[in-house]
C-alpha cells in the first residue's frame, strides 16, 4: 500500500511536471490568465492522462514495441478529441478561451511522456495512480500560476474582486503586464527559481542530518 | 496574393503574434535548446522547414477532407451520409497529429538519403519536432477561429514559414543572451531555465511594443 501511494504522491512535488521536470510549459503560460481557465485546462489534461494511462497500461501487451509511439498518439488523439468535444458542448465558453490549447494537449509532452515511461511498463492500477497524481501535480501547478497573476494582475479571483476596503470599494490598481504575456515568463521564472531554492535547501539539511535522499 | 498582404502576414507573424513570445507555442524546444547558437539555428532551420511543409499538407487535408461536403466525403459513396456533417470535430486532432508525425519521419528518411549534409545540420532536432507544439499550433491556427481559413493554401504556407522565421529569430536571440549569461555569477537557483524564462519576459515585453503595427 505504501508504495501505491509512492506512485500517487511523487507527480505532486517530488516530480511536478511543471516546476520539476519542466514539461507541457506551453499550457501552463497561455491557460494562466485566470483561475478558471487554468482549473478547465488542468482538468481536461489530467483527463486525458488519466484514461490514456489506463488504456496503454492494458494494452501494453500488445502493442509492437517498434510502433509503440505512433500508437500512443492514436490512442491520446482519441481522448484529446472527447475532452474537446465534450468541453465545446457543456463548457463552451471555458472551450472558447482555451482555444487550440485543447487539441494541442495531444502535443503535451507529460502525457506521451507518462505514457512511455510509465504506463507502457506497469499495471493498470499503478499507471491509473501515477495518472492521478501527476494530474493533480499539473493542476495545481497551473492553478498556483494562475492565482498570482489574476490576483496580481487583475485585483480579482475567479473574477470577484478581492481587493476591497471596508466600504466595498477597490483600493488595488492591477499590475495589467502580469496578465499580459510578459507577466507569464515572469511568474514562472520566479516560482522555478524558488523551487529549485526550497529543493537545494531541503537536500542541504538532508545531508546535514544523515539522511541521504 | 498582394505583396501588401504577403507583407503583412510577415509582419504579423516575425513580430506583433511571434509564436514564442506572444502564443507560447513551442517553449520545450525554446528554453531546451537555446543554450548556444549552432543548436539554436539547427532547431530553427528544422521547425522552420517542417511547419512550412506541414501547413501545406495540413491545409490541403483539411479542405478536402475534413471540412463538410469536401471532394473526399462526396467521392466515396458510403461516406456520402456524413458529408453535411463534415470530420472537422472528429478527426481535426488525430488527423493533424498522424500527418505531421509521418512527415516528419518522411522528411528524415529522405533527407538522409538524398541530402546528407543537411541531415547532418538538422537531423537530431527532426526527431523531436513531432512534439513540438509550434508546429501542430501552426497548422490548427491556420485552419480554425482565430486566423480565417479563406487565407487560401498559399495563404497558410506563408503563415507557416514565417511563424517558422519568427520562432528562429527568437531562438537566436536567445541563444546570444544566454552566452553572455553564462559569464555571470548567478544564485545557484537561478541558472539556467529560470534566469531564461526572466529574460524572455523582458523580450516579451519588448514584443508587445509592436501590438497593433498590422491590423
Amino acid at each position: 500500500m505504501t508504495k501505491s501511494r509512492e506512485e500517487f504522491t511523487k507527480g505532486i512535488l517530488k516530480n511536478n511536471p511543471i516546476f520539476v521536470l519542466m514539461l507541457g510549459l506551453c499550457p501552463a503560460l497561455a491557460t494562466t490568465t485566470n483561475v478558471k481557465n487554468a482549473f478547465a485546462m488542468g482538468l481536461a489534461a489530467s483527463a486525458v492522462l488519466i484514461c490514456s494511462n489506463f488504456i496503454i497500461s492494458m494494452l501494453r501487451g500488445l502493442i509492437p514495441k517498434a510502433v509503440r509511439i505512433p500508437c500512443f498518439i492514436v490512442v491520446i488523439a482519441s481522448f484529446v478529441t472527447i475532452a474537446d468535444m465534450v468541453l465545446k458542448g457543456f463548457f463552451w465558453e471555458q472551450s472558447k478561451a482555451l482555444s487550440i490549447f485543447v487539441p494541442l494537449i495531444v502535443v503535451n509532452c507529460i502525457i506521451l511522456g507518462r505514457a512511455e515511461a510509465f504506463a507502457s511498463k506497469n499495471g493498470v492500477f499503478k499507471s491509473v495512480l501515477d495518472g492521478v497524481g501527476t494530474g493533480l501535480g499539473f493542476t495545481l501547478a497551473l492553478l498556483l500560476i494562475a492565482t498570482i497573476r489574476e490576483v496580481l494582475g487583475s485585483g480579482t479571483f475567479l473574477g470577484y474582486p478581492i481587493w476591497l476596503d471596508s466600504s466595498g470599494q477597490t483600493v488595488y490598481v492591477p499590475m495589467t503586464a502580469l496578465v499580459l504575456s510578459p507577466g507569464a515568463f515572469l511568474v514562472i521564472g520566479l516560482l522555478l527559481a524558488l523551487f529549485r531554492f526550497v529543493g537545494h535547501k531541503r537536500r542541504q539539511v538532508n545531508l546535514h542530518e544523515g539522511t541521504p535522499e | 496574393m498582394s505583396v501588401e498582404l504577403i507583407v503583412q502576414i510577415a509582419i504579423l507573424n516575425l513580430f506583433v503574434q511571434n509564436f514564442v513570445v506572444a502564443r507560447f507555442l513551442g517553449l520545450c524546444p525554446f528554453i531546451g535548446q537555446s543554450d548556444d547558437k549552432s543548436k539554436a539555428i539547427g532547431m530553427g532551420i528544422a521547425v522552420t522547414f517542417v511547419m512550412t511543409m506541414a501547413s501545406f499538407v495540413t491545409y490541403l487535408v483539411y479542405v478536402y477532407v475534413l471540412v463538410p461536403n469536401s471532394a473526399f466525403l462526396t467521392a466515396i459513396p458510403f461516406l456520402r451520409p456524413i458529408a453535411d456533417d463534415g470530420l472537422v470535430e472528429v478527426l481535426r486532432t488525430a488527423s493533424y497529429i498522424l500527418v505531421i508525425a509521418s512527415l516528419v519521419q518522411f522528411v528524415e528518411m529522405f533527407l538522409r538519403r538524398y541530402v546528407p549534409a543537411l541531415y547532418r545540420a538538422m537531423g537530431i532536432y527532426l526527431a523531436l519536432i513531432t512534439t513540438n507544439c509550434a508546429v501542430m499550433g501552426g497548422a490548427l491556427l491556420n485552419t480554425s477561429g482565430d486566423t480565417p481559413s479563406e487565407i487560401g493554401l498559399v495563404g497558410a504556407v506563408l503563415q507557416g514559414f514565417f511563424a517558422g522565421l519568427g520562432f528562429t529569430m527568437v531562438m537566436l536571440l536567445m541563444a546570444g543572451i544566454r552566452e553572455r549569461l553564462r559569464h555571470l555569477n548567478l544564485p545557484r537557483c537561478m541558472q539556467g531555465a529560470p534566469i531564461a524564462f526572466l529574460c524572455t519576459g523582458l523580450m516579451s515585453l519588448a514584443f508587445l511594443g509592436f501590438a497593433g503595427m498590422a491590423g
